[in-house]
Parts: structure tokens; C-alpha cells; sequence
């Protein structure tokens, strides 16, 4: 090994590694997706065919994505922060990352809730996070709302994923805003002390878990629950069979929802690339592949939902604006920890 | 000549700092203040962090001084039904990410899963009527990590094993001790050093695990400094929470050293007895193949086993072209890494052997640093130094010139090829540094005496000596990075994918069969590699024996 060449070769591949300079010609956007590849991938597809405009994707966590942002400040290559929640769309909003935009004469189409106030970030697609029961064990009377599943009488028959996750974190929050902190940390406590078993796993696993008999009762987002019931695999299809959807809260505040959304960044140098590209993920075609594909719920009332979650019944749902999720999140956190929710 | 030290000692000082930014960068935050939020960690969860890290580490410890020790032990020193076939596919479990065969061990073993669903088919009880290990928890956890991290421990006692002369242990077998006692008297203290060794990378390993645990819902430092980070929003609390973590790493590296230095010592003989190995017959012979199998079995067949049949299950779905320029990324990323690791621990290396001084001891330690720090971790800590440098240029470029750079290096393979180094430069320093102990100075210094130049003596007596080490580290960090995937999976430039990014994506998903294709084949490219790497192993062997 001749060490005098080590530098030299170096340079080498570090210059392998450069983009290819003049590319930036043509017509093309940046997306940084925290949608994964293949649950985004087809839609950008059938953008590039129909407008021409080239797509570039990076895929990743949420947060991870959001840090690359925040350091890469004003340099940064994206146009586009697409997220699967709101608490990261207001995180990225209140780090400054993101800009106002407005949809040419789109904004009759979309509930207020569903996009920022000063039009930092857009919804595209909506899921809920209802009661999952099963139904030879648990009758619908029984069930109310999230608050009453403290309640002694679901001692060891409830299943539910970790407090690391964002959608948990999200549940809580939006119960903060209704509750306040003091009264949903005492029916956290109660909660936890409810748990069949101790989290683990993501949200099908509690489907089947509950399917299975570990407990009475899953929470889950409904995608989950729907890509089970039409899953190929026969088993994941048995389970899913077993269970019901009960929209809680349906006398109170509504069932809470989530959306998944897209915000254009603050360094966009293909801004106007940027918000066709939202404007063609809230068509008329996308949100129905949102619905086809992936069980969501479209976030316009105007498009027909998929005929799995037409049969789960209309719902009434929780109108908290999201941006209050992010806002709520630290604290959500927080007090799941000291509620001992693992 | 004084210019040639200062050279290399300057060369040694600056990419050991290079190498140590992402880290440093990360230990700044420490100096934010993070008050109330470090109060809140303190009084609720820390102590479990803590806890938890502790008992997994004490767990994988005992299942690969277990696994690999006792394998390595078998495969060198008898001969059983099968044990020159052990011998090179008990590395295989190598080229299993821990994350991918908790993955399977859960679809397999879970509540939900075939294997109980068919015993309470069979025998008619229902959750609660009966017992079952528990896949998804801590001890688990410290199941899979042993299964897929014992190799290490494995690859460097049987080295040790090999190593150690023959007459030593016959003396011991003539004073009466049987062949047990010889084992833990003799063998065993001789080997301590490289067993050490081995078991540190694999603590570090499980130290730095985030994908395993994670999936396990067992709390562990890395865990932690996600939540802290992410859902507490506090940098400065999850940076202190690195620091602890650095706390551990850093004991782990110097109970090491420690280990290493004894090393020197133990090598007095210098002829070696062709290594006669024990023949095992009847029952001995069939429980030591039966271990070996089990081994195997768990840590191998069992989970490619149930990846294949997914694999074949998906694969008209999954098998495109797309895919094949998957696979291509992940060779490319894993060569350029693992040559730029060698050449860097190389030049590492030698640094320290020829001009080693106080500075070059301390920054050569530090490079290996970022072994045990979590992939998320190292990729943040690359990310902003590498963004304001890029930032910063762009600047300065435009006030001087009117000219924009953007970012030069942030978002391109340069940037993630970094992050592999800070990661995995250990791995390849350690095996340098291990051949490099193997070469007495006093050797140099017979071939200087009898006029041979030092490219010769480097030619002629160092290259046939590190051949082995050299091909060992290029293939340990061509496995892991294979398999790497948070430094990657934030790092990665545009419309760039890799086997692991896709097989997490879809795992992470809950839809373990559409992964398995990918996992698979991160598996069979990485067996590649493994078997190369065994086979070298026997050739060393064969080489002492002559």
C-alpha cells in the first residue's frame, strides 16, 4: 500500500460522489418524504407523465428530515416537506422551515382544520385513531369515549403500542387541548393500569394481539385496520374479522384524526413546481388512490371513501385544529412518562 | 526524517479529528443548558434506561462468550460429525441484521404468529392457559443480538484458539489437568485478550442497536435519546443522554485496550506443533455438532429459512429493475467504505506503531469512538457540521465572487460515506491493529539490520503478514454497511435507495413478507463476503501448520 497515492485517490471518489453539474436545468421538484417510498412513489409517477416536471425523492423519518432541513437552512435542495402527521408539520413551521402558500382557487375544497391557518402546510390525506373491539367479547353499549377506558372495568383487556409513537403522542394531545393536562394524567395513569400486556409492537400487532385473545380492545389507525381486512394473507384477514370499529367521543368532541400533509419549504427554488405538485395530490384522482390504496380517508368531503371504511359508518370527528397537536406534543410526552406508559 | 514523523503524526491528529466532529458536534450540546427537561428524564425514565442498557448488555455478554467461545473452541481444537463445515458457516449469522431476524423471530414466535397459533390448534388452550417465551421483551432482545453478534467473538478466539501453541497445552494435558481443566486453566486465560476483544465490538454493537430494541418496546439509552430528541424536542437533553452513552462506550473501549496490552506478553513461543485436533466420538461427538447446529440453526436457517418462503411468496411483486439498482447502491456504498476504512485504519495504524507519541495514542482511540454511537446520532452530528461548511462557503463565495456554491457536500454520497467511517473505522482499526501487534518491531528491525529498505521490509515481511487482517477488515465493514441503515436512511442523496432502506421501509410498515426480499438479499450478499472471510481463516490455519 503506497501511502503518498492515498490523497489523490480520495479526491477521487469523493468527487464520484458530487451530483452531476447542469442538471438543474430542466423542469423538477425535491421532495423530502416522510411518506415511504412506495406509498408516495406511483402518485409522483403519474405527476412526472402528466406535467413533465421531473421528481426527486428522499424518504425518511419525520425527524430526521425535518433536521436535515433545519440544517441545511437556506441552501437546502427541497421544495417539499411531506409528513404522515401534523405535529411534525407544525414542528417544521415553528422552526422556520416552511413558507405561506396559497392553492390557486383550491381553498373551498378542504376543511379549515385541515391545513395552517396561514397556509405553511396543506392536509392530503385523513386517518382516525378509533376503539377497536372485539366482538364476541365487548358490546358497542360498553364503549363510550377515550376517557372512559381508565375505567377498572377494562382491567387487563386493552392493547395499545408505545408511547414512543407520534400517533399515541397525537391522541393525547388532542385530549390536553379538550381536558387539560391535570385530568388526563390521572386518566393516563388509570389507563396504563388497563393494559393487557405492556406495549409493544406497532398498531397491527395490536389487532392481532386482540384477534388472538390477549385483549378486548385494540387502538389502532384505521389504514391498518383496513389494509387488513383486504390483505391477501388469509390470516391477517381472519384476525382483522374478529374485531369492529367503535367511533369514540361521538356525543363529545369526535373520534380524533390525523392527517398526513405537505409543506412547501422555506428555501423552495421550485416553489411553483412545488404547489402543483400539492395541488395534483388533492385531484380528484390522487385522493381517490389515497382511499383505493391505502384505506385513508380523503381530506375532501367531496370525493367517495372506500367502500371497507364506507362500512365502518360516518363519523363525527374531533375539529381541533392540528397545528394544536405539535403545540401539545412536549407535553404530551411528558406526561405519558410520568403516567408510566412505556 | 524529523519532517516524516511530523507528517504522519499531523496526518494521524487530523482525521482522527475529523473523524471525532460528528461526536464533539453532538457533546456541544451539552453545553445548553436543558434544565427542566434533564430534571423530568431524572425522575421518570432514566433510571430505566439505564437499567435496561445494563441488563442487555449483560445478556448479550453471556450469549456470545457462550456461543462464540464454546464454538470457537469446538471447531479448532476437535473433530466432530460436521465440524469442518462449522467451522466457516458459523459466520453466517453474520450477514443477518439484528433488526431483519427480530423482525422474523416476531412474525414467527409472536402471540399471533404460525407456531403458536399451531400449538393451541393442537392442544385446544387459549392465551393464558399456558407459558411461552416472550419474544418481544428485553431478555429477546438480548436473544437476537446474541444470535447475529456472537460471530465476533467467534472470528477472534478461534484466531486466539489457533494461535496459541499446542505444546502449552499438551504440558498441561501431561501434568494430569483433563480436558476441561485444560480449557479454563490454559486455553481460555491465553485467549482472554482476543475474547475481550470480540466481546466489546458486540457490546458496542448492542450498545449502538436502535432498530431491535425499538421494535422490542424495551427502553434503552437509544431509545431514549430518540424520544428525548423528537418527541420531548430537546437536543440538549438527548445530548446529554448521548453522553451518558459515550460514558459506557468509553469504559467498553478501555477495559479493551486493557485486554490488548496483556496480549503482548503471551506469545513466548515461537515454534508451533502442527495443531492435532481432538477427535470427539460417540456422545461427545454428537453434542458438540448438535451445539454447532443449534447455533446455526437459530442464528441462520431458521430466519433465511422463513425470509426465503416469504421471498417466494412476494417475489413476482417485489423482483424489477428498480430492485437490481438497489442491490447496485448497496455494493457500491459498502466497497467504497470498506476501502477507504482500511486505508484510513492503515495509515492510522502505522502512525501509531512508527511515530506513535501521547497526541497520536489519544487520537487514534478517538477515531474508533463512533462504533458504539447510534447510526441517527452520527448521521445529525455529520449533517450540521457538513451543512455549515457548505452554508459558510456558499457565503463567502457569494460576498467575494457573486458566485453561489450551495451545498457542496451536504445531501451527497460524500457526506454519507463520511458517516460510514465515523461508524465503522473501529472495526477495521481494531483488525489492522490486531495484525499489525502480530509483526514484533523486533522483526522490522532484523530485516532494517540486514539492509533492507523500509518499502522493502513492508513489501516482503509486512504485506504476507496482514494479508489475513487486511482481507478481515475490508469484509467486516463490507458487512456493515450492508447492512446499515439510520446513517443512510437520513444521509442518502435524491431518488438514492438501498436494500436496507427498502427492506425497513416495508418492515417498519408491519408488512414483513413484502421486506423479506430485500432482506434476503442483504443476507446473500452479505454471505458472500462471510464465506471469503472463512475461508481465509482456514488458510491461516493451514499456513501455521506447516
Amino acid at each position: 500500500m503506497r501511502i503518498g497515492h492515498l490523497p489523490l485517490g480520495l479526491l477521487l471518489i469523493v468527487s464520484l460522489c458530487l451530483p452531476p453539474l447542469g442538471s438543474a436545468a430542466e423542469e423538477e421538484v425535491n421532495v423530502y418524504s416522510a411518506r415511504k417510498e412506495n406509498l408516495i412513489k406511483p402518485l409522483l409517477d403519474r405527476f412526472t407523465e402528466e406535467t413533465g416536471i421531473q421528481v426527486n425523492l428522499v424518504t425518511g423519518k419525520a425527524d430526521a428530515l425535518l433536521k436535515r432541513l433545519q440544517s441545511e437552512g437556506k441552501n437546502s435542495p427541497a421544495d417539499l416537506l411531506i409528513t404522515t402527521d401534523a405535529g411534525r408539520l407544525h414542528r417544521a413551521k415553528a422552526s422556520g422551515v416552511t413558507q405561506a402558500t396559497r392553492l390557486p382557487g383550491d381553498d373551498e375544497r378542504m376543511a379549515g382544520m385541515f391545513r395552517d391557518p396561514e397556509g405553511h402546510w396543506y392536509g392530503l390525506s385523513l386517518r382516525a385513531r378509533p376503539i377497536l373491539y372485539v366482538r364476541d367479547k365487548v358490546a358497542p353499549a360498553e364503549l363510550s369515549t377515550y376517557e372512559a377506558l381508565a375505567d377498572p372495568q377494562w382491567k387487563k383487556r386493552i392493547c395499545i403500542r408505545s408511547s414512543d409513537n407520534i400517533y399515541n403522542q397525537s391522541l393525547v394531545a388532542s385530549m390536553i387541548a379538550a381536558d387539560g393536562s391535570e385530568k388526563v394524567e390521572a386518566w393516563a395513569k388509570g389507563f396504563v393500569g388497563n393494559f393487557a400486556r405492556p406495549p409493544r409492537g406497532g398498531d397491527r400487532d395490536q389487532i392481532k394481539a386482540a384477534a388472538a385473545g390477549v385483549c378486548d380492545i385494540a387502538i389502532a389507525n384505521t389504514y391498518y385496520f383496513a389494509a387488513m381486512i383486504d390483505s391477501k394473507d388469509q390470516a391477517q384477514r381472519a384476525a382483522a374479522a374478529k374485531l369492529r370499529v367503535f367511533w369514540p367521543d361521538q356525543a363529545g368532541r369526535g373520534t380524533h384524526v390525523n392527517i398526513s400533509g405537505a409543506a412547501v419549504t422555506h428555501s423552495a427554488r421550485n416553489r411553483d413546481n412545488a404547489i402543483r405538485l400539492i395541488m395534483f395530490l388533492l385531484n380528484d384522482e390522487s385522493q381517490q388512490w389515497y382511499a383505493d390504496i391505502n384505506g385513508e380517508y380523503p381530506v375532501r368531503p367531496d370525493i367517495p371513501v372506500n367502500p371497507t371504511l364506507e362500512g365502518w359508518g360516518n363519523f363525527r370527528m374531533d375539529t381541533l385544529n392540528l397545528d394544536r397537536l405539535g403545540e401539545l406534543n412536549p407535553d404530551a410526552v411528558r406526561l405519558m412518562d410520568r403516567a408510566g406508559w412505556k | 526524517m524529523i519532517s516524516g514523523t511530523s507528517v504522519w503524526r499531523g496526518g494521524v491528529v487530523l482525521i482522527a479529528s475529523l473523524l471525532a466532529m460528528p461526536v464533539i458536534v453532538i457533546l456541544g450540546f451539552l453545553l445548553v443548558p436543558a434544565g427542566e427537561v434533564w430534571h423530568h428524564l431524572v425522575s421518570t425514565v432514566l433510571p430505566d434506561y439505564v437499567k435496561n442498557s445494563l441488563l442487555l448488555m449483560l445478556g448479550v455478554s453471556i450469549g456470545v462468550l457462550i456461543l462464540g467461545v464454546g464454538s470457537a473452541w469446538l471447531t479448532s481444537m476437535c473433530r466432530f460429525p460436521g465440524s469442518r463445515l462449522f467451522e466457516w458457516s458459523l459466520l453466517l449469522p453474520m450477514a443477518m441484521p439484528a433488526y431483519i431476524i427480530a423482525y422474523t423471530y416476531t412474525g414467527l414466535f409472536d402471540f399471533a404468529g404460525p407456531a403458536q397459533s399451531l400449538l393451541r390448534e393442537w392442544t385446544g388452550w387459549s392465551y393464558g392457559d399456558y407459558w411461552f417465551p416472550e419474544i418481544r421483551s428485553l431478555e429477546g432482545a438480548a436473544v437476537m443480538l446474541s444470535l447475529v453478534l456472537f460471530p465476533y467473538v467467534y472470528l477472534l478466539s478461534r484466531a486466539a484458539f489457533l494461535g496459541q501453541s499446542l505444546c502449552v497445552l499438551d504440558v498441561s494435558r501431561t501434568l494430569g489437568n483433563g480436558p476441561w481443566r485444560t480449557f479454563f486453566t490454559v486455553a481460555l486465560p491465553l485467549a482472554r485478550p482476543a475474547i475481550v476483544a470480540g466481546l466489546s465490538l458486540a457490546l458496542m454493537e448492542t450498545l449502538a442497536d436502535y432498530g431491535t430494541v425499538q421494535y422490542f418496546g424495551v427502553a434503552t439509552f437509544t431509545t431514549g435519546i430518540f424520544r428525548t430528541w423528537f418527541g420531548l424536542d430537546s437536543t440538549a437533553a438527548a445530548a446529554q443522554l448521548s453522553a451518558v452513552l459515550l460514558l459506557f462506550v468509553f469504559v467498553l473501549v478501555v477495559l479493551e485496550r486493557s485486554s490488548r496490552r496483556s496480549a503482548r506478553y503471551h506469545h513466548t513461543s515461537q515454534r508451533h506443533q502442527v495443531l492435532r485436533r481432538y477427535p470427539l466420538a460417540g456422545w461427545r461427538g454428537a453434542g458438540a455438532a448438535l451445539f454447532c447446529f443449534g447455533i446455526l440453526f437459530f442464528g441462520f436457517l431458521l430466519p433465511a429459512g422463513q425470509l426465503l418462503i416469504w421471498a417466494v411468496t412476494t417475489a413476482d411483486e417485489r423482483l424489477d429493475a428498480q430492485f437490481l439498482s438497489l442491490v447496485w447502491h448497496s455494493l457500491e456504498l459498502a466497497g467504497i467504505a470498506s476501502l477507504l476504512a482500511l486505508a484510513l485504519a492503515l495509515f492510522l495504524g502505522y502512525g501509531r506503531r512508527l511515530h506513535g507519541n501521547w497526541a497520536v495514542q489519544l487520537a487514534v482511540r478517538i477515531a474508533g469512538m463512533g462504533y458504539a454511537v447510534p447510526g441517527t446520532v452520527i448521521a445529525v452530528g455529520v449533517m450540521i457540521p457538513f451543512a455549515a461548511f457548505d452554508n459558510g462557503l456558499d457565503a463567502w463565495t457569494r460576498s467575494q465572487f457573486g458566485l453561489s456554491t450551495g451545498l457542496l457536500l451536504s445531501g451527497t454520497l460524500a457526506a454519507l460515506l463520511f458517516a460510514y467511517l465515523v461508524r465503522f473505522l473501529a472495526v477495521s482499526l481494531q483488525t489492522v491493529e490486531a495484525g499489525l501487534a502480530k509483526i514484533r518491531p523486533s522483526m522490522d528491525e532484523v530485516s532494517r539490520s540486514m539492509g533492507t529498505g523500509a518499502a522493502e521490509t513492508v513489501r516482503r515481511v509486512h504485506v504476507p503478514m496482514l494479508k489475513g487482517s487486511l482481507v478481515t477488515a475490508l469484509l467486516l465493514v463490507f458487512v456493515d454497511v450492508l447492512k446499515e441503515l439510520p446513517a443512510t436512511l437520513i444521509l442518502r442523496p435524491f431518488n438514492f435507495n438501498t436494500l436496507a432502506v427498502r427492506a425497513y421501509e416495508l418492515a417498519s410498515d408491519e408488512r414483513l413478507a413484502d421486506a423479506s426480499l430485500a432482506s434476503l438479499t442483504i443476507v446473500a450478499v452479505g454471505i458472500v463476503p462471510v464465506i471469503l472471510l472463512s475461508r481465509s481463516i482456514g488458510r491461516s490455519r493451514h499456513e501455521q501448520a506447516t
